[in-house]
Order: structure tokens, then sequence, then C-alpha cells
């Protein structure tokens, strides 16, 4: 960590040499602060949205100053959020701008040990405007579009192809689904719009920075996948390193749907620094005999609320959420899953492993629902926390509601620390007790981290030993 | 009574105590008032049909219809045991042993005694902790309105061997009634108490809302069995508190055969260091019975062990709801606790909604929580029809098979035989009534597959 600092320096004169970010004709992209119904306007007039968007923005509006904070069963920290002070729509160009010097040291010290290439720091870092990654990555965006999936942002998707868009945006989640979803249906702006036609395997993953799009990681994103009959895709959203933003609240929809037969991963890696608010509302559409799966992983921000749900709406669909949080000092890690059957012979999945450090508090929530005129559903649950100090803190809430013919459902959940014994052993061995600790955490979450991308999961490894370290001692 | 008709129900004459006694039902009746109906909406009361609470016009203290002598002829257990008392009504017809235990210096004493012989005692400990799993209305209720039941105190290294029992009947369709017992134990001291909860009518009607405290003292032991069968219209509270000083331990088992709608919370409290708590339930469900099971298992203090196991069978269009919560406070180091919810579906009608939680707040812990829902095994019922056995009966033998597990946990075995026998008469019962098992049209199924979209995506956004 001693070289950090001459390592940063050439960084930055490279990168302000780069590029000259100032954008002057999008500062008029500002829609100011707070949420009427002019700021709505506002975002539409910017974002040439047609008039069916305006409406469904303005009606999600209402649903949202209707709809009151969740807090009778959620964090009491919610009320802490000032709606009226953020900004609901900044163009890329009025981003606040920040220069390498003011990028907190422990944030430069992290990509450091993650081993995040120098050109991404500055972006990550909120330096830049903008990732350039064309180069890096055209060549995999060229072979897919041969294969003829669109993969574009969400406003060229509502642009350019409404008659795919229109279909199933806000049906998997509708607007008035939680004050949050409506949130976002009423400012949202970013995202990526993604079709895979019918039996086509994309075998890349699809990540979405490979795209150049300020409104990329935006605080209101709004994702929509949709993958046909027999067709493949796995999509990965977010990094490891830690996204350093100014903006506290982020806000997201991802909406996916599996046609006939098809395939769809989803991974997504957030790592909000810890003053954000990341309340995210995502969930898929499974039809007859497709599989969705959502691999997420939490280690950032200050309350995360996420809950991948799979609505299994046709015969012998599939649903999978694997779930690891990671809940540090000052953060909560409110995350669980969904699974609504809704067809006969349809199984989930549920897995989910928490850690908690210092006083952190990681939270699993759950619902599981099968009706009563559906045959033959399964489901799995297995909820396993570690609490690595004596300040840490757990929770568990599913809730399961079972009825039906040959419906069987099962759900366990364990609590443990790390046994003295093994930090023993291995402390013999001559191991710090820091880095004993991280064995065993990694051990914890290695059959899930298992299953992400190989660079993912060498990055979530370095990941958790950073985190765990200074928990000890 | 309360809130629909806007009627006192509580005008019955006569105050049976002293002062402060007469003030703290007047001061709960005022808080009962007061509180308003849970809703739906609330996380205590998720999946409640909150519908079902029938308070209706039901009155306490009503003259039954059945003779006295007929009641005492029922109240029988199959087990010995020292003393009993026999209430119907909220009315007490016989109590008996009370002189005997006393020569021990143990109190078997109805409310009413008890308020005369040992006001302190009773002051002291009636009501003394808060019920906070959600029916705190009708805890106040009960505070108003308690005037049966029986307080057992237990000196100190005092070891009753065999049980000490209550009878409580509903008589008639308009009345409310409000079981109570209270149990105090000394240091070292061991009982066990079981009470009936009845209808002389299976089909009756009526308001029970019943409370149960254990005060468990230090190396103490409380075994406590309630065997719920009301009549199959009643609506029924049965709020039970244990509270577990060092090393005492206590056993709770609740039998749910009766009611329409049965809420039931169950509140363990580990005291001191090395207290224990056995926390076990038992349910049949047929027609729309709906049993709302809430409990809680608090750790507050290292080195405690709780292990809580309720098991529901569901036949027709019955429901069960099982919330639970372990509570690990930060200095509980060393708690050992469990939590285990298994539901039987015998119907694909039938509902299981099941909520285990878990709020673990100190690393040094041993936590686990389970539920499954599942029905019977088709391979089993295969055997059994394979050798004559009709299939709704080969199913309840195989239930029976699954409540094994609960009934096994009761250290006296004849109490066990009791509770095997209440099932198998309900089992009974529910032979002799056609299957509601209903096989919708196709047609309709789209509609109601629709609809109960709507109803998960409500779920969502809960």
């Amino acid at each position: 960590m001693s070289e950090t600092s001459t390592l940063e320096k050439p960084d930055l004169t490279i990168d302000q040499d780069q590029g000259n970010f100032s954008y002057p004709e999008d500062y008029a992209f500002d829609a100011g602060t707070g949420l009427t119904e002019k700021t709505i306007d506002y975002i539409c007039d910017a974002k040439e949205d047609p008039d069916w968007v305006r409406e469904f923005r303005k009606k999600a509006l209402k649903v949202f100053k209707e709809k009151p904070l969740p807090t009778h069963w959620a964090s009491k920290d919610l009320e802490n959020i000032h709606f009226d002070d953020f900004r609901y729509y900044l163009s890329k160009g009025a981003k606040p701008k920040r220069t390498w010097d003011e990028v907190p040291d422990d944030v430069k010290k992290t990509f450091e040990r993650l081993g995040i290439p120098e050109k991404e720091r500055a972006f990550l870092a909120g330096v830049e405007a903008q990732f350039d990654s064309e180069a890096a990555y055209s060549n995999i965006k060229k072979a897919v579009a041969e294969q003829g999936v669109i993969f574009v942002g969400s406003r060229e998707g509502l642009r350019d192809h409404p008659e795919i868009f229109k279909k199933w945006f806000g049906k998997v989640i509708p607007t008035a689904d939680n004050k949050f979803s409506a949130l976002n249906s009423a400012v949202f702006s970013g995202g990526s719009f993604i079709y895979v036609p019918k039996g086509v395997k994309v075998k890349h993953p699809l990540q979405a920075y490979f795209r150049i799009n300020a409104e990329n990681f935006g605080q209101f994103e709004r994702t929509l996948i949709i993958v046909d009959e027999g067709a493949e895709l796995t999509y990965m959203e977010g990094c490891t390193a830690p996204k350093f933003d100014s903006v506290t609240l982020h806000s997201a929809v991802v909406e996916l749907v599996a046609m006939k037969g098809a395939k769809l991963q989803y991974i997504t890696v957030q790592n909000w620094s810890p003053n954000v608010f990341n309340l995210v509302t995502k969930r898929g559409l499974a039809h007859e005999e497709s599989e969705i799966k959502w691999i997420d992983c939490n280690i950032g921000s200050r309350l995360t609320m996420k809950y991948p749900g799979v609505i299994l709406k046709g015969r012998k669909a599939r649903g999978e959420v694997l779930s690891i949080a990671l809940a540090n000092s000052g953060q909560h890690q409110d995350t669980g899953a969904k699974m609504i059957h809704a067809a006969d012979e349809t199984t989930s999945n549920i897995i989910s492993k928490s850690i908690s450090i210092g006083s952190g508090r990681a939270t699993y929530r759950g619902l599981v629902h099968i009706p009563r005129h559906l045959k033959g559903c399964k489901n799995n649950t297995e909820c396993d926390a570690l609490l690595i100090n004596t300040e840490s803190r757990t929770d568990t809430y599913p809730a399961i509601v079972t009825r039906g013919e040959g419906n069987s459902v099962q759900h366990e959940a364990s609590v443990s620390k790390v046994s003295a014994e093994q930090i023993f052993y291995m402390q013999q061995r001559g191991l710090t007790e820091g880095q004993a600790m991280s064995l065993s955490v990694n051990g914890f979450v290695n059959d899930l981290v298992r299953q992400f991308p190989m660079e993912y999961s060498v990055e979530l490894k370095r990941l958790i030993d950073l985190e765990m370290e200074g928990s000890v001692g | 009574m309360a809130g629909k008709s806007g009627q006192t129900p509580l005008s019955r004459d006569g105050s049976i105590g002293p002062t402060w006694w007469e003030e703290r039902k007047a001061a709960a009746w005022k808080k009962f008032q007061a509180m308003p109906m849970p809703r739906r909406n609330e996380e205590d009361w998720r999946f409640a049909t909150i519908d079902a609470i029938q308070l209706g016009d039901f009155q306490p203290g009503q003259k039954g219809s059945t003779s006295a002598e007929a009641l005492l002829k029922r109240s029988t257990a199959s087990f010995p045991h020292t003393a009993k008392a026999v209430f119907s009504n909220d009315r007490l017809l016989h109590i008996e042993g009370g002189e005997e235990l006393a020569k021990q210096g143990v109190v078997f004493e109805s409310l009413a005694g008890a308020l005369h012989k040992h006001p302190s005692l009773l002051e002291k400990h009636f009501m003394a902790h808060p019920v906070d799993l959600g029916a705190q209305k009708f805890a106040a209720l009960h505070a108003a309105h308690a005037s049966a039941g029986v307080l057992i105190y237990v000196p100190k290294n005092v070891d009753l061997k065999l049980p000490l029992v209550s009878f409580h009947w509903l008589d008639g369709n308009e009345s409310a009634v409000f079981p109570h017992t209270l149990i105090v134990t000394g240091e070292n001291a061991k009982v066990t108490v079981v009470d009936f909860l009845s209808s002389t009518e299976v089909g009756g009607k009526g308001l029970a809302c019943g409370l149960n405290d254990l005060l468990v003292g230090p190396g103490a032991k409380v075994d406590y069995v309630c065997l719920q069968q009301w009549g199959s219209q009643v609506t029924s509270f049965e709020l039970n508190s244990a509270r577990v000083e060092k090393d005492g331990e206590a056993r709770s088992l609740f039998v749910n055969l009766g009611a329409a709608y049965a809420r039931q919370e169950s509140r363990s409290t580990m005291m001191g260091s090395g207290a224990r708590s056995e926390m076990l339930g038992l349910s049949v469900g047929n027609d729309r019975q709906e049993f709302d099971q809430r409990t809680l298992q608090c750790h507050d203090v290292p080195n405690t062990w709780s292990d809580l196991l309720y098991k529901n069978a569901l036949d027709d269009r019955s429901k069960s709801i099982f919330k639970g919560l372990i509570r690990v406070a930060p200095g509980a180091a060393k708690t050992d606790a469990y939590q285990n919810n298994r539901n039987l579906l015998l119907n694909p009608e039938a509902e299981a909604d099941s909520m285990p939680g878990l709020e673990i707040l100190n690393d040094d812990v041993r936590c686990t929580h389970g539920a499954t829902t599942g029905q019977i095994d088709q391979d089993q019922l295969f055997y059994l029809m394979a050798r004559g056995i009709d299939p709704r009966t080969g199913a309840q033998l195989l239930a029976h098979g699954f409540f094994e597990e609960v009934i096994e946990r009761l250290p006296e075995k004849k109490i066990g035989e009791a509770v095997r026998s209440a099932v198998a008469a309900k089992f009974a019962a529910m032979r002799s009534l056609p299957s509601q098992r209903v096989s919708r049209p196709e047609a309709n199924r789209e509609k109601e597959s629709e609809t109960l979209d709507v109803r998960a995506l409500q779920g969502l956004s809960h």
C-alpha cells in the first residue's frame, strides 16, 4: 500500500489529457431538485419520450406519492431519505465532476488491491464521465449483433424497437408494485434493453459496461431483457470495484422475460459506496420450461433492499436465486428472494449466504408462494449466515404459502460463526488470524462463488479479503 | 360484544375482588376499547383472516344449558392427577385436591379463591408481563374479564409427581369465557399442569380468550399441556408466556383441535443462564378452520437453550399460519436455539403459511430453523391401501405417525396417550363427514389463476 500514491499520479495525468470532459450544451438538461409533474415533463422533453411514456411516468408519479414507505416491515432508515433534495434527472454533462485528488484514499486503495485496470479506475471513481471500453469489447458486440441480438440502452430500445419494448415494459414489475418501483417508473433513465431472438445462444456474457453510456450506471436505471424461445443469455451488471458516487439514492427496476425453453442468467455485483441507499426491484417472468437464474452479490451501500424474484408462469419453469451479502459496520444488507409459482410442476431454489462483519447487519427476507390450484411444485430454500464479530447481526424473515396437490417446500436456515478450532489450526500453520478468517469466509461462500464467471470470482475473493481486514484482533 | 354491538359485555354483577383487582380490570377494559382491531397489513397479523375474528354478542357468565352433574361426569382425565378444577362458562363447578396439596405448601386455588387467600401472590404475578406478539387488544380483553381459572404455586424443592388439571367448558351458544392459568414455581420445584378447553357441543359457538403464564423459578421444571377442543364455531385466543430463570426448564404443548379461528401466541423468555424452554405445537385442521400461531424465543442472557417444534396436519380448506422468531440479544452468547415448523397438507385446498424468523445479534450462537410443507408420501399410502385401508384412514394413520415426534417429547407417557386419543377422536369425527375435496372445472381454473396472480403480486409489494 505504500506504493499506492506513486501509482496513481500518472493515472491522473493520463486521464486528464485524454478527455476534455465538459458538455456545455447538456447543462440545460438538469431538472433541478425535487419531484413534481414539471420534473416529469422536463425529463420527457429532454429524452424526447413518446407520449405513452410521458403518460406512464405521470401515472407512476402519482402512485409514488400515494404509497407510504414500507417501514412497517422494513428498516426505519428509509425515513432518512429526503426525496425533495434529489436531482431526478441529470444528463451526462451535468454530472458533478471530480478530480482524482478528491477521490477518497480508501477507494483508491481498494482499486489497487482489486487490480482494477487503470483506465477503469478513473471512471469508477467518478472522475471520468465515460469509460471508453469500445475498443476492448467491440468484437463481442459485433459478434452478438450478427446473431440478431439487440443490445442497446433503454432509451434507444423504446425509440427503435417499440414493438418488442412496449409489449413487456412494466409487465413483470407493475408500477404500483412498491414505492420505489413507482419512483423508478416516473423518472427512469439509463439501463439496458436486450432482445435475444429465437434459438440464439449468446456465448459471451453481456456486460452493462460494454456499452459506452454515461447513463449506464444511472440512479434510476431501467433494464428490460427478453430472451425468446429456446435462446440463452448471461448478463452481468456492476462490478466488484466500489462505485464511488455522490448520489445517495439508487432505485433501479430490472425486468426479465424468458420465453418457452429459454435460459437467462443475470449476475449482479453491487458495491456502492457506504452512503448509498440501494432500493432495487428485480423480477423475471419464466414461461414454459424456461429457466431464470439470478446471481446476486451485495457488498456495498448503506442500505440495500433487493429481493430478486421469479414468476413461474409456464409449466416446468424453473427459478433460482443465489445470493451473497456482506454487511460491514454501518451497513444493512436486506436481501432475499421471491418465488411466485403460477403453473404446475414449477421448481425454485434459493440459496442465500450472508456475512456480517463488525456492527453490520444482514437480513434475509423471502417469499415463496404456491397457490391452491397447482400440482407438483417444489421449492428449496437455504439461508446460511456467518457472524464475524460479537456485535454483528443477522435476521431471517421468510414467508412461505403452500397449498395445492403434491407441492412441497422446505426452508432451512442456520447461523454460525467461524470456528475457533479452524482459526487455531490455520494459525499453527503460519497464517495470521486475519488471513485465517478470510480463508474461512471464502470457504463459506465458495460453493456460490464458483458459479460466478472466472474474473468475478477472483475479484470477489480479493474483495472479501479486503473487507475482512481489521475485523479481527 | 365489544366492537360490533358497542354494548358493554362485562356488565357482570358483583365484583369478586379487592380494589386493586377491580381497578386493574377497569383499566384493562378501557385499554381494550381504545385499541383498534388488528389489520391484515400489520406484520403480526400477516396472512391472518381478520374477518374470522368474531367477537359477536357473546357474553361472559351466561347460564349454560348443561347440568353441573353432566359436566362433572365429562370432566375426567385419563391419567392420574392430584388436583382438579372444573369451570363452566367461567363459573367454578368443582375444585378438589387443594387441601391435600396445601400440606406441602402448594397452592391450587381458583382465581376467586386466590383473591381472598393469596392476594399478594396474585397481585405480584397476575399478568405481570406484557403480551407483545400482536394480540395486545385481546390480552386487555382477558385482563378485563378474567375470573375463572387457577393459581398454582409450588414452593421451593417441592416435586409434584402427579399432574394438576383444569377443565374449562363453553356451554351454550352465547358465551364468552376467559380461562386463566398462572403457575408460579420456587427454586427446584417440579409440576405438570394440563388444561382441557372444550365446548359442550361439537358445533358450539362462542368466544374464548384464555391466557396462561408459566413462571419457572431457578432450577424448577414446569410442564404445561393445553388441549384445545372448543366447538367448531368458536373464536379462540390462547396467549401463553413462559419466563424461565437460571437453570429452569419449561415445556409447553398446545394441542389445537377445535375452534373456527384459533390464535395462539407463545413466548418464552430465558431469564437466567442455563434456562431451557421447549415449545411444542400440534394442530389438526378440517373444514375451514384457521390456526394462527405466533411464537417468540427470547434469549436475553448468555448460555440458554430453546427448542420449538410445531406440527400441523391440514385437511379440507383449513389453514395454518406459523410465524416464529428466535431473538438473540447482543449479550446472549452461547445461545442454542432451534425452531421447526412442519406442515402436512391432507387436501389440495388446505393452506400452510410459514414465517420462521431469526434475529441474531451475537456471533457466538448456534441457531437454526427449518420449515417444510408437504403431502402424504404416496408410496406409504399405497402400502396401506394395498392392505385394505381406505385412503382417508390411511392418510390419518400416517398423520398420527407425523405427530409422534411431538407427542414422544412429553415425559409423562399417560398424558401423551390422552393427546393421542384426542387426535384420534378428531380424525374419527372427520371421517364421518364427507371430504370437502372439490375438483375444480377446467374453465374456472384459468380465471382463478388470474386472480391468484394478483394476490401473489400483492404479497410481493408487501
